[in-house]
């Protein structure tokens, strides 16, 4: 794992300082709330429905135990004993008082984390793929460039009051798990013909609004000059992006607005004179040497099977059941994937209190080099256990409501915090969750459904992800009162899609029913083996119409 | 700022989240901030509604909360609730955890 250098230290530590320092001169009345909003929002504190919300950010999504254990620490001495993994990949606390903030992050600040840049106009926590490193056919470990990305945009001056939020992702595998499609620019580690190491880069990809499938704006950018790449697209999105509209700020907008066919030669004009100056050409050496820190673990030489796996599947369904939905092979003999659903029945997507979070967190030190991941599906992984270990990873993962066998099914729920929570809100999103995954319990008909992602937003914006919900939610506010409309085919992976609208929305009381009329729909048309997915592609709106609305 | 009150409200109460922990406030018939609905200062009429709101907007009040708005306040029966579902969970907490926020403050009091 890539470890703070002397600088990295001293700018998280300044910064916690400096936000000390805006805190108490905004409770002793030298800042108005206009000064002091901007400045807090920098530093990942909002306000929500009936607390702060304090947004730290995970690094494409890895932590170490000893982090993991911090954000337990976190929740107990400063929340209210949870915290909420986000599809960002971040965690967010949801009861900080604003004066122990400057506390809390520096204490954050030990185990090399901090809140900046998990808010505003700026460049975001950079995601990528949750497997990364464990899973075979990876070009490269996506973390690498995840890492250069990093350091390159953290209180980059030119891109500090960008028209509006801008939002990387990288994965080096051809599927895509990071919904590279779905940002401001989503990278793909690429190999060509003579056997170098380079990037496909799309741009314009969004939810919210307006949603858009990133555009491909370069094929092929060598190692060297990614960085040269990515300065001209931020530079040209931070000249010519608009500003007089927040709803049409997105770099989305402008590809939609501009053209691909201009877009792309804005770009190369501004690459071609970033590319001469050498400024930002990435030294090999410094390559290596962050590459460094995600040198493969010592992984064991073992068998492909064991035998010990095998004989706990036979004495235990459960295990075994488990194993099949949640469990992924690894590039390693021997080895396998771990998925930990942070989606029980009944409970809340991606929420974990503090003893789970350390319960995952000695798993992981004891059995998977010390890592964790988390996913932009709002789930945990430990990406290196070995086979012979799997049984009592899942009996610690049982004992604490975290060996739910339900990846990919559909009670595995993106929901963002909705109404219970955010102030943006329209609509409640998390009892939905609960509701369907509930209707929805025995896990023989999930597996018998089959692959399904459902992906709920309470509002517009999108944090939920129902652009790309195979049944995407969202919620609707008319006259104070809750309304929820479905679409259907959306898709995050390498064939993204944005799904269709089915027509008018469903109360709070029919629309689990309706999501039900959907499923059995899809059931009663699949043929062969398709996915839900599948059907619907081949079959298209209608049938799922015909049968919501048949008077 | 949202609109979380409507043209046609007859009764409106303004409520705020108080600067230093964030928790959700009303302002009182005597002008003070409290954390229950039961005790907040609930008008009859658009003109009564603006006077209220215009009490909560002095500058010395920035040092307590933050964006004081009005909002519609229902009748039922004998009491007053809040119109909006957004209003009735702020004066509650999340409906997915009855343990946290006013209600379970509530409940350990009662």
């Amino acid at each position: 794992m890539y470890r703070y250098d002397e600088f990295d230290h001293q700018l998280v530590g300044e910064r916690v300082k400096q936000f000390r320092g805006q805190v108490e001169r905004r409770v002793s009345g030298e800042l108005s709330e206009d000064a002091f909003k901007p400045l807090r929002l920098m530093n990942g504190v909002y306000l929500q429905l009936h607390a702060y919300m304090l947004r730290v950010a995970i690094p494409y999504g890895t932590l170490s135990s000893k982090q993991l254990r911090m954000q337990a620490h976190i929740a107990r001495k400063y929340d209210r004993g949870y915290g909420h993994f986000t599809t960002r990949q971040n965690i967010q606390f949801n009861w900080p008082a604003l004066n122990k903030i400057p506390d809390l992050l520096e204490e954050l600040a030990t185990v090399e984390m901090h809140a900046i840049q998990t808010s505003g106009n700026c460049i975001r926590n950079v995601t990528s793929d949750q497997y990364a490193a464990a899973i075979d056919g990876e070009v490269e470990d996506p973390r690498i460039i995840s890492e250069i990305i990093r350091q390159w945009s953290t209180f980059h001056p030119e891109f500090t009051y960008l028209p509006r939020k801008f939002k990387i992702a990288v994965t080096g595998h051809d599927n895509d798990r990071a919904a590279i499609k779905l940002h401001d620019i989503g990278i793909v580690i690429k190999q060509n013909e003579l056997g170098d190491v380079g990037y496909e880069i799309h741009v314009g990809g969004g939810q919210g609004r307006t949603p858009l499938i990133a555009k491909k704006m370069a094929d092929f950018v060598p190692k060297a000059q990614l960085l040269a790449y990515l300065e001209a697209v931020m530079r040209v999105y931070n000249m010519l992006g608009r500003r007089d509209n927040s709803y049409k700020a997105r770099i989305k907008i402008m590809v939609h607005e501009t053209g691909e066919v201009e877009m792309r030669r804005l770009i190369e004009a501004e690459f071609a004179k970033i590319d001469a100056s050498q400024m930002l050409a990435v030294p090999p050496a410094e390559i290596d040497r962050i590459s460094a820190y995600f040198a493969s673990p010592e992984f064991e030489t073992l068998p492909a099977s064991s035998d010990v796996l095998e004989a706990a599947k036979t004495r235990d369904a459960d295990f075994a059941r488990w194993v099949r939905a949640n469990v992924v092979a690894h590039k390693q003999d021997g080895y396998a994937i771990v998925n930990i659903s942070l989606k029980p029945i009944g409970g809340v997507p991606g929420d974990a209190s503090d003893v789970q979070m350390e319960a995952v967190a000695d798993l992981a030190e004891r059995y998977s080099f010390d890592e964790i991941r988390v996913t932009h599906e709002q789930n945990l992984v430990l990406p290196h256990i070995r086979l012979h270990d799997l049984k009592t990873v899942y009996d610690a993962l049982h004992a604490h409501d975290l060996a739910t066998a339900n990846l990919g099914l559909i009670s595995d729920t993106i929901a963002c915090p909705g109404l219970d929570y955010c102030n943006l809100a329209n609509a409640r999103s998390i009892p939905l969750a609960q509701e369907i995954s509930e209707r929805f319990a025995d896990l023989d008909r999930q597996y018998d459904i089959g692959e399904l992602k459902i992906k709920i937003s309470g509002c517009i914006n999108a944090c939920g992800h129902h652009h790309v919900g195979h049944i995407g939610i969202l919620g609707v506010d008319k006259k104070g009162t809750e309304f929820y409309q479905i679409s259907l085919g959306g898709s995050a992976d390498e064939n993204a899609s944005i799904g269709k609208i089915t027509g008018r929305a469903f109360t709070e009381e029919t629309i689990v029913d309706a999501i039900e009329t959907v499923v059995t729909t899809y059931t009663d048309v699949r043929e062969g083996g398709e996915r839900f997915i599948d059907t619907y592609r081949r079959v298209g709106l209608d049938p799922f119409k015909e049968r919501l609305y048949a008077e | 700022m949202a609109q979380h009150s409507s043209k046609g409200a007859r009764f409106q109460a303004v409520t705020a989240n108080r600067l230093s922990d964030g928790e959700v406030v009303y302002l009182t018939p005597d002008n003070q901030w409290a954390e229950t609905f039961a005790a907040a200062d609930i008008t009859d009429g658009p003109e009564a509604g603006d006077a209220l709101l215009a009490r909560a907007l002095p500058a010395d009040f920035e040092l307590h909360v933050l964006e004081p708005y009005l909002f519609e306040v229902l009748q039922d029966a004998s009491h007053f609730k809040p119109a909006s579902v957004r209003e009735i969970i702020r004066a509650a907490g999340p409906t997915v955890r009855l343990d946290l926020g006013k209600q379970a403050d509530a409940k350990r009091e009662s």
